[in-house]
């Protein structure tokens, strides 16, 4: 009793200042004795985790590396030595590569997709730099002009001089790239509109959004695809064509979309009432309402969602090859079954750079959106 | 207030349509009903607002004041009755909603601020967009108005860097950029931390001595016998009481009012 007493009556005149923490704690050995190191069972599991990821890498780089074949003019250059089987046979990619690019593209006219690349390039770039000027101009100049001259270019304009590219001769890479990106800038704004629609109050516009939402998440991608390339032209009056590319083109835009549209209508759903209660009250229209307030808020919470329909989009254009298209991935194994490069280690050296390339995309777009993340976060709490 | 405080109110109230007389009716409430579902939140509200003055609203939560002031500018449906703000009824016409939402301002109790704007953006984004006004004459307004919640130093930060008390003085400097001629406060100080309340009531009293119309949803008593010409007590989605706050305080009629009093002033 008397010791409590003591200690009733405290008072500080002077505030302490911030000390900074115990040395151990901070930094990478403390990280590593905090998360690696901390008891027995722990160090256990990081030594084996460390022995799983050698196995791999090691195995990887003595296959892709050490072992590989860089050169060569058949496959010759890539049997089994003395009874051993070579690493990656990349004399095969390297002799494919113009195939694996474009497909069946005239060669004298692969000038006409490479320039595609670097303006789009040129304008894709600085979009994507949020500090970059000029954003409208930049966006309209990719978005209205961009896909006119980007059409011109690979299909051709006899007018111009530029002789016609069929779209069957598209292929590899270059389809591959076609198809994703008109999908993705095809998916989105459609993907917003619908999303918008299946929470809009208007009963014929909800039920209209909701029925094209739940139809296409209903059916496989490959219904879709064998339906747009088989059934569809079926329906179609004689002399009306359409494309063999465009059609599945559209499919894939549509089928992502109703993905899209689920996503940001996770992102609305996402934003408190007082955001929609706070706009009305200043008298903001839906539009500007939904536009201004609602819409980059609800975008920004579900860049990770965008960016999963993205790559999941990008990887679906694969199944393209099931309706006769040759891209990236059918026109890799089309290549397999060409007896002049026919090796033990052809298909998996085909595979490992197929996954390659579309891991580059995949996570570039990946990273991108994580930046973005961290860059439109205003530190605002909820 | 202070002297100091005075010699800017009489500068708002010029800005505040000095051509409108103070006997005009500046809301009106005819046998106003509401239900939510089956829940009659607001029966027979009978409400007339002057220009200039000043109404307090205070009652039990789930009396229905909050969906009162809410009626006001739309954010909630009535059923039945008529509510005429500024000379216009409420109707289902968006139109007119959208009129009479640009002219009547509302300050609510989680303040609402847009997070993905800066303090300044949240203050220049109606003005601009709703009234179509250069930009650089809606940043000069929106500086004033910042000044005169005493934060300009934090134009360009975000809502989120901001304690409780700047960010509802924010809100309260972005309804005001719209130049509204009645202003709405849904418990304005009920989500803020005990040692912020006071900041907010002080700008609060200026706007009202500025000659501001207002309806604040409020429980802070002080206030309203500072401000008030009116004080409200609603019970059930009635009124209840109604009287100047001198006779409020000091002679309540009802019972219910006593009770209440009894237990929010100890």
């Amino acid at each position: 009793m008397s010791s409590n007493t003591r200690h009733i009556a405290f008072h500080r005149d002077e505030m302490l200042p911030p000390q900074p923490p115990p040395p151990a704690t901070t930094g990478v050995l403390g990280w590593m004795r905090r998360n690696l190191f901390s008891d027995w069972f722990n160090t256990l599991l990081t030594f084996i985790g460390l022995y799983i990821i050698w196995l791999i890498v090691s195995w990887l780089v003595k296959f892709a590396l050490l072992d590989a074949v860089f050169t060569g003019e058949d496959r010759n250059a890539c049997l089994p030595r003395d009874g051993v089987e070579v690493g990656a046979c990349w004399a095969y990619v390297q002799a494919r590569f113009n195939q694996f690019m474009d497909g069946f593209y005239p060669s004298a006219q692969e000038w006409r997709y490479l320039l595609v690349y670097a303006v789009g390039i040129a304008l894709l770039v600085p979009l994507l730099i949020p500090k970059a000027p000029g954003k409208t101009i930049n966006a309209l100049l990719l978005f209205v002009a961009y896909p006119v001259l980007a059409y011109v270019l690979l299909y051709g304009a006899p007018s111009l001089g530029l002789p016609i590219v069929e779209t069957t001769q598209w292929g590899g890479l270059l389809l591959t790239l076609v198809i994703a990106s008109v999908g993705i800038v095809i998916s989105l704004p459609l993907g917003i509109v619908f999303a918008l629609g299946r929470r809009s109050q208007l009963p014929v516009l909800r039920f209209l959004s909701i029925a094209f939402i739940e139809f296409w998440r209903g059916v496989p991608l490959i219904t879709v695809l064998f339906m747009s390339s088989v059934m569809l032209p079926l329906f179609l009056p004689e002399d009306v064509t359409l494309d063999k590319v465009v059609r599945p083109l559209v499919g894939v835009a549509l089928f992502a979309a109703a993905y899209m549209a689920e996503v940001v209508r996770g992102g609305l759903q996402a934003i408190p009432k007082g955001q929609y209660e706070a706009a009305q009250a200043l008298g903001l229209t839906y539009w500007k309402m939904m536009g201004l307030i609602i819409l980059p808020q609800a975008l920004k919470l579900v860049i990770p969602g965008i960016v999963n329909t993205f790559i999941g989009l990008f990887k679906d254009t694969s199944l393209v090859s099931i309706i006769g298209l040759f891209d990236l991935l059918g026109i890799v194994q089309a290549s397999l079954a060409d007896p002049k490069w026919s090796t033990p280690t052809t298909a998996s050296t085909a595979y490992l750079f197929l996954a390659l390339v579309y891991f580059f995309f995949c996570y570039g777009m990946s990273r991108y959106s994580i930046f973005m993340e961290r860059y439109l976060h205003t530190g605002h709490k909820r | 207030m202070n002297t100091a405080t005075k010699a800017t109110t009489a500068e708002t109230a010029n800005a505040n349509t000095p051509s409108q007389a103070t006997d005009e009716l500046a809301v009106q409430m005819i046998d106003v009903n509401k239900w939510y579902g089956e829940f009659h939140v607001l029966r027979d509200i009978n409400l007339e607002v002057m220009r200039q003055e000043r109404i307090v609203i205070c009652g039990p939560s789930g009396s229905g004041k909050s969906t009162l002031i809410r009626c006001i500018n739309r954010l909630e449906e009535h059923q039945r009755g008529r509510i005429i703000v500024d000379g216009v009824e409420l109707t289902e016409d968006i139109k007119k909603i959208e009129e009479i939402r640009r002219d009547v301002g509302m300050v609510f109790q989680h303040f609402n601020l847009f997070p993905h704007l800066t303090v300044l953006e949240n203050c220049t984004l109606a003005p601009i967009w709703v009234r179509r006004m250069p930009r650089r004459e809606a940043e000069e307004i929106a500086m004033h108005f910042l000044e005169k919640v005493r934060i300009p130093e934090q134009a360009h930060k975000y809502p989120g860097q901001l304690s409780g008390g700047q960010q509802q003085r924010v809100a309260i400097a972005r309804a005001l950029c719209m130049k509204p001629r009645i202003m709405l406060f849904d418990e304005p100080t009920s989500a803020l931390d005990p040692e912020m309340i006071k900041e907010v009531l002080e700008v609060m009293v200026e706007l009202a001595e500025s000659g501001m119309t207002m309806l604040v949803v409020t429980h802070e008593m002080g206030f309203a016998r500072q401000v008030a010409d009116r004080v409200i007590f609603m019970d059930q989605g009635q009124i209840v009481e109604m009287n100047t706050p001198e006779e409020f305080f000091s002679n309540p009629q009802s019972e219910r009012t006593k009770l209440f009093l009894s237990q929010i002033l100890h």
